[in-house]
């Protein structure tokens, strides 16, 4: 299979010129500086790079919950002014609400997004329902009942998923997801949300700094530099899908991982 | 070793009849004349004796609590979620709010008499005024705290602020309220209780500070008694409630 990076580019994340600072006169920091990133609809892209590189300021930018310093940012060709609802994010810490059941806890964005909270209450059924698949889809059925609480982390960050795939968005930002799990427990979700984006296709923006992750999961790789960031490299992976857990001892795999790894150490030395 | 679940019920009791039994031998051995400390027995048989005339003051102690402590939720849970929601209002009110706290409450009860006159009104002001401000600071923590990740998660689903309020602030802060309730509760009735020792006609203040004018010391700790005993049922309502509506909170425990 192409990659999808390869067929038909139209930009459906475009960042022109980004930068972005922080706070005024002598504490004013540069986050993001001059960041130019293209992502293309249905693209897998992960964002690599030190940390305190502002990968995480870059998911505020593209979902319009902080507008940049200059520059301007084009989600599927609009300018970006205001939060997006076409956006589904997922966090390190998987944020459930400990007073809601798993399902409820999936089902929260559909009680606010447009246009499924004005039909919430007479659809429920079918809200049910959809929620239901999802959790199944991430190996999660029979747990819906459950609270937060009673399920594992990895469990929970399953969870976390559903909630940002329900309302099924466009565009999936992904705040370093895993790096709170056991290593067991990451590379085996990698192979859940891999095998989720191939079925569904959203466009993904992960940040991570797991090169392995990056590489395993990714269309193509972003380094960031660190601060203040800019984008320094980009890395299309061409290995074939559904890629597996063998795949990521293989020689290809690893040369992927090298080439980030010095690149990401030159960035480190400026 | 932890205790087996009949003998943590029978705890609370035999502990409380403990130290009434310690006294009571106490002031025997000692003895101690009844006007100075009265031995439980003494002030035990005053409580059944008068039975009548402290259940209506303590009916009126209770009533005055209960009204202040009720405009205290409303209030407090009101003010906490301004506070708690907007960092303007939380500049702009808290110092003051702190300062409002800081005054001895039995030094307003004069003011709030040449306001309102003698009776059921200082009290109730009272007991609003001692209770509200743990509410308020309880609340408006568990508000302030919510994760700013899930903020950032709703507010791109397109939430407004109120819905955030609704669906994320007020369930999180549910524990923190009723842990307030608990304080504040027993907080209004020492509000209510001040209030009568200096301006009132009724209540179990004014029985006490009566009877300690004529030296019947036995009748001021009978006094003391049902204000505790009102005081712990009310604590044990809330600290019930606290435990059906917030199960989520205490999953470590029983409820696990």
């Amino acid at each position: 299979m192409a990659s999808p990076a390869t067929v038909a580019p139209d930009h459906f994340v475009d960042l022109r010129g980004v930068s972005l600072t922080y706070g005024e006169g002598d504490s004013e920091t540069l986050a993001l500086e001059k960041a130019d990133l293209s992502i293309a609809k249905g693209e897998f892209a992960a964002v690599v790079g030190p940390s305190g590189c502002g990968k995480s300021t870059l998911m505020r930018l593209v979902s319009g919950l902080m507008p940049p310093t200059t520059g301007a940012v084009f989600v599927a060709g609009d300018r970006v002014t205001r939060p997006l609802s076409c956006v589904g994010m997922a966090f390190q810490n998987p944020t459930l609400l400990p007073w809601r059941t798993t399902l409820a806890n999936v089902m929260l964005p559909l009680e606010i997004v447009q246009p499924h909270c004005r039909t919430f209450r007479r659809d429920r059924q079918k809200y049910v329902r959809m929620a239901e698949d999802l959790l199944a889809s991430v190996g999660l059925s029979g747990f819906s009942s459950r609270f937060p609480w009673q399920l594992s982390g990895g469990m929970q960050m399953r969870a976390s998923l559903c909630r940002a795939l329900i309302h099924a968005p466009e565009l999936l930002m992904l705040d370093e997801p895993f790096a709170a799990l056991d290593a067991f427990t990451r590379e085996e979700l990698w192979s859940v949300l891999q095998s989720v984006w191939m079925e569904k296709r959203f466009t993904v923006i992960h940040v991570t700094h797991d090169l392995r992750e990056a590489v395993f999961l990714s269309d193509t790789v972003y380094v960031i530099s660190k601060r203040p960031g800019r984008v320094v490299g980009r890395t299309s992976i061409e290995l074939k899908r559904p890629r597996t857990l063998d795949d990521t001892y293989g020689h290809e795999f690893n040369e992927y991982v090298h080439a980030l790894r010095r690149r990401i150490g030159e960035v480190r030395a400026q | 070793m932890k205790p087996s679940r009949a003998l943590e019920t029978i705890m609370p009791w035999m502990v409380t009849i403990g130290i009434f039994i310690v006294w009571e031998v106490g002031c025997l051995a000692f003895n101690v004349p009844a006007f100075i400390l009265p031995r439980p027995s003494v002030f035990m048989e005053v409580l059944f004796r008068l039975y009548d005339p402290i259940l209506h003051h303590a009916e009126q102690t209770l009533f005055t609590t209960v009204i202040g402590f009720a405009l205290a939720v409303v209030f407090g849970v009101l003010g906490g979620v301004a506070i708690g929601a907007s960092s303007w209002v939380y500049d702009s009110a808290y110092p003051l709010l702190v300062g409002f706290n800081s005054i001895p409450k039995v030094a307003v009860v004069p003011v709030l008499v040449i306001w309102f006159g003698i009776g059921s009104v200082p009290a109730v002001i009272t007991a609003f005024m001692i209770s509200v401000f743990p509410i308020i600071v309880n609340v408006a923590t568990g508000i302030a705290t919510v994760e700013p990740e899930l903020r950032d998660v709703l507010r791109a689903l397109g939430a407004t602020r109120i819905q955030i309020l609704f669906k994320v602030g007020l369930p999180r802060s549910l524990p923190l309220l009723f842990a307030s309730l608990k304080i504040a509760i027993t907080l209004a009735f020492i509000g209510s209780v001040i209030s009568e020792t200096v301006a009132s006609n009724e209540g179990i203040g004014y029985l006490m500070v009566a009877a300690s004018s004529r030296f019947e010391v036995p009748l001021v700790f009978a006094g003391l008694i049902v204000v505790a005993v009102m005081g712990v049922v009310m604590y044990a309502i809330f600290a019930m409630l606290e435990q059906r509506m917030t199960r989520w909170a205490f999953r470590d425990g029983r409820n696990g």
